[in-house]
């Protein structure tokens, strides 16, 4: 399996975690485990900035694991760029998670805040990582502006639904000139491996795990799935064959036949 | 740059890995939603041969969901056939003894005017041969400002410029440009261009990047049909194709093909022979490849080979073309370039066409368009 490449760093896994909604620390941490993530995202309003033995986030360092602390709860982007500087200050990382959704009830992404905060806090020497619509000329936008990756959503964020973006995500894929991590709405692995075989770079789980009967099993079964996409990517997916038998008769092309 | 990215590329290895495409990888290439590269190559491949009517039914489906049933039509004008090249397969070559003409401004609008005079054309494409000294940018400046009046959509193909000089010349209306490569082929591209300034490859084949970044809207690639092995040429176009797709974003691209014709000039004949059905097959793969690009074929071809792919995948075309300067009106016997095949009239092309269930279009652009709009940040 290709390693996967942000800003100039590697990845061996290509499932990303988040950290909310778990039921314990301690199960949060023993799903990050057997997802075998390298990238674990978490929500800064969360910690206890003060306090460098936030119990959260002792649950989560870890030397393999980068961590992605994410401006969640902002609601544009002065607020987002007040975040990131905290943020950076408290965890010692440029690497951000720009999430700014002010519509408190599905958490949809502001495309024109996100944008803006995007061009700012690249030139602030953020490593910029934006949760975003699966709009692909936003996506073109975001990473002109300098963005690492761009992270469209599957579907709305904590839904399951799977990727009801589906025909976007596959533009956004062909024309990206930086990763593609599909962020939200992934509900199961099967989910997650559809999105791999389509080419996306990685994605982010985060709800389809946390209340899942087992999230251990469950962190498991996304990391496998996640690295069955990729590989059957990587191998070019077989087709139907169906739609493709020669034909008998060439009423297109018969004129190519003629003298 | 796109030269930095071709370093890396093989033409050896290219050739070798479409030879190698078999049945189930253009099976493969048939039913993917976004082709790759990888793809593209497998539908131009040997092993897609068999399935040439398979990829005319695609090529057909994916052109009319994003064209619709139309042709849009253009016409060169030929603005000088000085050139300081000596491209061994070109009438225009500096060795060859012929009398050069350069336009002057008053033969240039008389040139505009017996245009307009075979149909509505409304989309010029201005063509010089490569001479800075004496047909620059402020010659191509001046041919821009004389044909604002009588068009509305204004391409050149010229030698490759700056970016600041593109971006100059687009104050002045400039739409598109178009640039052969030739070939990509870079161990073999001085055996074609010894000398002058389009022996430079790198110069040439970067010159899109900077197209794309003055803003330039419209960009077109084209290779030379008869220089190299097409299918590594078509393949290194199609990447190339990606690769500007990628980085200019908001740029329209088109792509040409022609054929060189065994014969055409006395004195090159061309290497490789691309057969009919091939071109077909070319076609029918880019289309699948790439469901917006604007594919073009000029009148190099036959007509009977323009009416039919007209309904299957190509989306533009000239018509009445005469490739010496000063064709239409000032000098309607110096030499051309190269010979045209389908020699109709634009009325003629056009009657064809409707007859085909297909719409001319003469006019998609206004050049109200180019005073609003924007100037697009620099890309990267």
């Amino acid at each position: 399996m290709e390693k996967l490449v942000i800003a100039g760093r590697e990845f061996g896994s290509r499932l990303f975690l988040g950290t909310g909604k778990f039921s314990s620390h301690t199960l949060m941490q023993q799903a990050i485990e057997a997802s075998r993530t390298e990238m674990v995202t978490v929500a800064m309003k969360r910690i206890e900035l003060e306090n460098s033995n936030d119990d959260m986030l002792q649950h989560i360092l870890r030397p393999d694991i980068t961590l992605l602390p994410n401006t969640s709860g902002v609601r544009n982007a002065e607020e987002a760029v007040f975040a990131a500087q905290m943020a950076r200050e408290a965890f010692g990382t440029p690497w951000l998670k720009l999430e700014i959704h002010p519509d408190p009830r599905y958490l949809l992404p502001d495309s024109v805040e996100t944008l803006k905060a995007t061009e700012r806090l690249v030139k602030m020497g953020f490593v910029v990582l934006p949760y975003c619509q699966a709009d692909p000329t936003l996506c073109k936008r975001l990473e002109e502006a300098g963005a690492a990756a761009v992270m469209p959503l599957g579907a709305p964020i904590g839904s399951n639904k799977g990727l009801r973006t589906r025909d976007f995500l596959g533009i956004i894929i062909e024309q990206a000139g930086v990763p593609v991590v599909v962020d939200a709405g992934i509900g199961a692995p099967s989910h997650a491996a559809e999105a791999m075989e389509m080419g996306a770079s990685a994605c982010l789980v985060n709800t389809a795990i946390a209340v899942a009967g087992d999230p251990v099993a469950m962190a498991e079964a996304f990391a496998s799935a996640v690295e069955a996409g990729r590989m059957a990517y990587e191998a070019g997916l077989g087709t139907v064959a169906e739609h493709f038998e020669a034909d008998a008769s060439s009423p297109l092309t018969a004129f190519l036949d003629e003298e | 740059m796109f030269s930095d990215y071709l370093k890396d590329i093989s033409w050896e290895r290219t050739t070798e890995a479409i030879y190698s495409k078999t049945d189930a990888d253009v099976r493969r290439a048939l039913a993917a939603e976004h082709c790759t590269v990888d793809d593209f190559m497998a539908l131009i491949s040997p092993a897609a041969a068999p399935y040439l009517e398979t990829m005319a039914r695609l090529s057909r489906r994916y052109t009319e969901e994003r064209f619709g049933r139309t042709i849009s039509l253009f016409i060169p004008l030929y603005l000088t056939n000085s050139c300081t090249n000596s491209c061994v397969y070109c009438g225009f070559h500096i060795s060859n003894p012929m009398k050069r003409t350069i336009l002057t401004p008053e033969e240039i609008e008389n040139e505009y005017r017996a245009i307009k005079r075979l149909g509505p054309f409304e989309n010029l494409l201005l063509v010089t041969g490569e001479n800075p000294a004496l047909a620059g940018v402020d010659y191509i400046a001046r041919a821009l400002d004389l044909a604002k009046p009588y068009f509305s959509n204004l391409k050149i193909e010229i030698m490759p410029l700056k970016a600041e000089e593109y971006e100059r010349l687009t104050h002045h209306g400039l739409n598109g440009v178009i640039c052969f490569q030739e070939t990509y082929n870079r161990a073999r591209y001085n055996v074609y261009h010894p000398r002058g300034m389009k022996s430079r490859f790198e110069w040439r084949v970067d010159g899109f990047d900077r197209m794309g970044q003055a803003g330039v809207h419209s960009i077109g690639l084209g290779v030379l049909i008869g220089l190299e092995e097409w299918r590594t040429d078509v393949t290194m176009m199609a990447r190339h194709l990606r690769y500007l797709q990628k980085h200019y974003w908001r740029t329209k691209y088109s792509v040409n093909f022609p054929r060189m014709r065994p014969a055409e000039n006395e004195g090159f004949q061309p290497n490789v022979i691309m057969s009919d059905r091939e071109l077909a097959q070319a076609t029918f793969a880019m289309r699948i490849f790439d469901h917006d690009v604007d594919i073009s074929y000029s009148t190099r071809e036959p007509a009977a080979i323009r009416d039919h792919m007209a309904t299957l995948g190509v989306t533009t075309m000239s018509a009445e073309s005469k490739t010496d300067p000063g064709g239409y009106y000032s000098h309607p016997q110096a030499l051309e370039q190269f010979h045209v095949s389908d020699e109709r009239t634009a009325v003629e092309v056009e009657r064809a066409l409707k007859r085909l269930g297909r719409e001319p279009v003469w006019k998609d652009w206004d050049a109200s368009f180019d005073m609003m709009a924007p100037q697009h940040p620099a890309q990267p």
